[in-house]
């Protein structure tokens, strides 16, 4: 089925909900055309298409809730799913925490759409590639990447009234360029809602670079170091804040959040205070839609400012519960910045260690959200100012939250992906000190 | 699904909020609906139309899978029902080569033209891919099987246990916990039944029926005076069984610190140890950092074996095919082919098998056709084989492919995934209590926790669920906050002990990740409890303030 118009949706919705005979019911219809290349050791290795969509319909008798699914779009199909999701709801137990759906929302227009990137060809991907392929030629690196592009669209209706729509286009693109020897590796990654702001030329570039510079790494000692992180690598670590803000894990004594006697950290200050991290659907530079999952707006909102927790984010039972607003996670998020650039930021090192990547990051300890992982793809030591020479990828143990109260200074702003969750943020690169470094690895 | 999306769906993350409904799996079913099953007779003449279409456009190769992927999950947290989900999909992968091209194209609408379409997209991308290739794909020779079945040996299908009586053992563990002092507890069960179907023009049709299930609790005891929390994840293993998992004897218990499970799990009796020992790791000791012998139990060392032996064999990562993602490997092909590269000490002995009874990785075919079998990856200590599935073993000029192909589901294309990988047991007679007993100063760790290796697997840091000091040969009580770090060789270097078959268990992930998109696969690795010295210990504590 192609990507439908609002009235389209809106007209679909409609008719689904005339079949309804629950208490309540909600349909949330989703569509979307996502293409994808990849390649490694210099050629493709598998590229493919997708085109789906989906209805889900839930019906709730009083706390029982039942939901259904269907991919067909003819009137049988339609009614059918509709008389699945009110058999399953007689079928559930009850949810005590059934909370009944809401009513119409006003939603601020979304600038998530791009049409250059939903009219993208299979021509264009291979071009895309080609042109990443031709730098790991002209450079004798080896190219692994990958491309990925989506066009998709997602509505809501419910027998409240309530009605929502939202477009949307993405490209992320990401390469690793490694040194013929495999002793050098790079890595550049770029996520956009426009394709016609995606150069692989140049990005490659970068990570071929990076994987000459960082061939033949010298080993020094771990320890605490000055780092500074670009902005891909600040990403994984930064969104475990951003993932840890439930409400209700903190008040139920169990996040990084929680404090003694059913506390929370909320309106604390536990950062530096030039920390400022938010969300804003509207962002011209990170679009994102303009209301979640069951139908509240999303707005924008202040979740640390300077330093201190301002916002945790809600379910609507939570919410309910508790007596407050009930406030959904954001989509992604924003954290201010200055306005040096990397170089700036470099320049004005005495010693420290520059990191591309870190990679393969876990929870060690949610109480205090102590991470582990790696650094990759290009990790190099600072001396006066001045990138000396490539040095062996070390493990971190380290929690965000400490990191950013060793915040030293914080670079200029720019829409990076994390490799881990996928998601775009806007991050400015950030120099730490007292970066905890417990091993060294000899992976390159 | 992926490990954050069930992580967070099991109510085990703190990032609940960011996932603000269930993710869409497939179509939601009936119980009922999920204990049909579609003719094979159907799915050939489906097949044959993909085949026949895929030819004609110029596909030198095609093999076709017809997948029904069937899931269950149920959910719950206290006394409560969160969440009971019944998901299928069901459809087809198209997989060709043409122009020395691989090209893929998916479908859910199995009428005839629609399949056509679809193979013949698959062609025309494979075309496209051709433009800009270097070497065209050659696959290593495999014969046809004609027309044959693969079932797993299950002994009751946990689709057909009732709801009621699965929500009822959930609730029961989650009221053990509670009575035994644990603060929340969420328990879930989460079954699987791939359906699936493979044709290819070498002339294989291939019907087969795999089976999963994969009970978990997650337990939280807080100290309400300091604010401080423990956790226990249970010590179940996801595995290739059915409802038979949950039904464990006396003779699948082995008593110890804790009681530990072989081949069947007793989830209630867990529930209870954990609740009490997440109290006791409140007031466990802070462990003091620096060189201990490790004593590793099953239940923990699966997932090192995974991560440090399992990944760095795998031939794709060796050749570069994962460089920009997962990684690529250590295991350099130069170290196989020396026939002398000491990858571990000489009791070490790892072998691969798709074949191994209640094991998640079983199967008769993999998903490219080739029968599956055992063999060797670590011979007395020494790196001997890969993992490879057609076009590597053409590469490296094996004379076949190890059957290691997988894709998630119908929608993706299949590539080469991880074998069941196991430590052999060791050929002495000898218990857990052996192995302790020679240890002067050490930790015996039990569950799997905290995971992170780096991509060329030489690095790699593991914590665990249960930490136990050892002092002079014995158990000297409960200690807290244990991670410890290693480089792969010198950890199996320092491998001194293994406890024979007697205690040989499996453990094992639904949720290997790998590839971009990245898809999920299931694997087990077996061991019996193992013996490292001298390995180096952090402290994992920090205050935020």
């Amino acid at each position: 089925m192609p990507i439908l118009t609002k009235d389209e949706a809106h007209a679909l919705l409609k008719k689904v909900l005339a079949y309804s005979k629950a208490d309540e019911c909600e349909v949330s219809l989703y569509g979307s055309d996502t293409g994808n290349i990849r390649y490694a050791r210099n050629s493709v290795s598998t590229s493919g298409l997708r085109s789906q969509s989906t209805l889900v319909v839930s019906s709730a008798f009083g706390k029982k809730l039942g939901v259904a699914t269907i991919n067909e779009f003819d009137d049988a199909s339609l009614e059918k799913v509709v008389r699945r999701a009110e058999e399953l709801a007689h079928l559930a137990p009850e949810n005590p925490e059934f909370v009944s759906f809401l009513g119409p929302q006003t939603y601020a227009e979304p600038k998530t759409f791009v049409q250059t990137t939903a009219a993208i060809t299979p021509k264009q991907r291979t071009d895309f590639v080609a042109q990443s392929l031709q730098i790991a030629k002209d450079t004798k690196t080896v190219a692994a990447g990958f491309l990925e592009d989506g066009t998709g669209y997602a509505a809501m209706a419910n027998t409240k009234g309530l009605f929502a729509y939202n477009t949307s286009t993405s490209v992320n693109f990401s390469v690793t360029m490694r040194t013929e020897d495999g002793k050098g590796s790079g890595y550049a990654t770029r996520g956009y809602n426009d394709v016609s702001k995606l150069d692989t030329k140049a990005a490659t570039q970068i990570a071929a670079d990076k994987a000459v510079k960082s061939s033949t790494a010298k080993a020094i000692e771990p320890g605490k170091y000055t780092v500074i992180l670009e902005p891909a690598a600040a990403a994984v670590l930064i969104e475990r804040i951003l993932f840890g803000l439930d409400a209700r894990q903190a008040d139920e004594g169990r996040s990084f959040l929680s404090k003694p006697g059913g506390q929370t950290r909320l309106n604390e200050k536990l950062m530096d205070e030039r920390v400022t991290l938010y969300s804003d659907p509207l962002n011209a530079d990170l679009p994102t839609s303009t209301w979640n999952g069951d139908g509240r707006p999303h707005e924008r909102v202040n979740w640390i400012e300077k330093g201190v927790i301002k916002n945790l984010a809600y379910s609507r039972y939570w919410a309910e519960k508790k007596g407050v607003k009930a406030i959904p996670g954001p989509d992604a998020f924003i954290m201010e910045g200055g306005t040096k650039s990397l170089e700036d930021l470099i320049k004005g090192t005495k010693k420290g260690v520059l990191v591309t990547r870190l990679w393969y990051i876990r929870d060690v300890d949610p109480q205090t959200l102590l991470l582990t992982g790696l650094t990759r793809d290009g990790t190099f030591y600072i001396e006066n100012g001045k990138i000396m020479y490539p040095i062996k990828n070390f493990r971190f143990n380290e929690s965000p939250v400490i990191m950013l109260n060793n915040l030293e200074e914080l670079g200029k702003v720019e829409r990076t992906v994390s490799v881990e969750s996928n998601t775009n943020y806007l991050l400015p690169p950030m120099k730490i000190r007292d970066f905890t470094f417990s091993s060294l690895s000899d992976a390159v | 699904m992926n490990r954050r999306e069930f992580i967070n769906l099991a109510g085990m993350g703190a990032s609940a909020a960011v996932l603000s409904s269930i993710p869409v799996l497939g179509r939601p079913i009936t119980p009922e609906e999920a204990l049909t099953t579609i003719d094979p007779a159907l799915k050939k003449k489906l097949a044959d139309v993909a085949l026949n279409a895929a030819r004609s456009k110029g596909a030198t190769y095609t093999d076709v899978r017809i997948g029904r992927y069937l899931n269950q999950f149920l959910i719950t947290r206290e006394d409560k029902v969160q969440n009971i989900v019944n998901t299928e999909s069901y459809g087809m992968g198209i997989r060709v080569i043409a122009n020395g091209s691989w090209g893929f194209a998916a479908t859910d609408k199995m009428d005839n033209t629609s399949i056509a379409r679809t193979a013949e997209m698959a062609v025309a991308i494979a075309k496209e891919n051709s433009r800009i290739l270097t070497t065209p794909v050659e696959l290593a020779p495999q014969k046809g099987f004609g027309e044959v079945t693969w079932k797993a040996p299950i002994e009751k299908n946990a689709f057909e246990v009732p709801i009621k009586e699965k929500v009822d053992l959930l609730l029961g563990v989650n009221d053990a916990a509670l009575k035994a002092g644990a603060t929340y507890v969420s328990s879930n069960m989460f079954l699987v039944n791939e359906q699936k179907y493979f044709a290819s023009t070498d002339g294989s049709y291939i019907d087969q029926d795999i089976h999963r299930i994969w009970p978990t609790f997650y337990i939280t005891r807080i100290d309400k005076t300091t604010g401080k929390f423990e956790t226990r994840s249970s010590l179940s293993a996801p595995m290739g069984m059915g409802y038979e998992y949950l039904q464990a004897r006396p003779q699948d218990k082995i008593a110890g610190v804790t009681t530990l499970y072989k081949g069947r799990y007793d989830m209630i009796e867990d529930a209870r140890a954990g609740a009490q020992q997440a109290g006791d790791k409140l007031k466990a000791k802070s462990v003091e950092p620096g060189k201990y012998d490790l004593i590793l139990d099953p239940s923990h060392l699966w997932l090192t074996i995974h991560e440090s032996v399992g990944h760095p064999t795998e031939l794709d990562r060796v050749l570069g095919y994962e460089a920009n993602f997962a990684g690529t490997s250590f295991l350099t092909l130069d170290k196989w082919e020396s026939k002398n590269f000491k990858f571990g000490s000489n009791i070490v002995n790892i072998q691969a098998d798709k074949t191994q009874p209640g094991s998640l990785g079983a199967v008769g075919y993999d998903d490219e056709g080739v029968q599956c079998g055992k063999w060797d990856i670590i011979k007395d200590g020494t790196l001997v084989n890969y993992q490879a599935i057609r076009d590597q073993a053409k590469i490296l000029g094996l004379p076949a492919s190890h059957g290691c192909c997988y894709s998630q589901s119908w929608a993706d294309v299949q590539f080469q995934r991880m074998a069941n990988i196991s430590l052999q047991p060791g050929k002495e007679k000898k218990s857990i209590d052996d192995l302790i007993k020679g240890v002067k100063k050490g930790i015996y760790i039990i569950g799997d926790g905290s995971f992170s290796i780096d991509q060329q697997r030489y690095n790699f840091q593991f914590g665990g669920q249960l930490y136990y000091e050892i002092k002079d040969g014995k158990i000297a009580g409960m200690l807290k906050d244990v991670a410890y770090q290693a480089n792969t060789q010198e950890f199996w270097n320092a491998c001194t002990g293994i406890a024979d078959a007697n205690d040989y268990r499996l453990g094992g992930s639904f949720f290997d990740g790998k590839g971009q998109p990245m898809q999920s696969s299931a694997v087990s690795h077996g061991s019996s409890t193992a013996r490292f010295a001298g390995i180096n210990v952090i402290n994992t504590s920090r205050n935020i303030g």
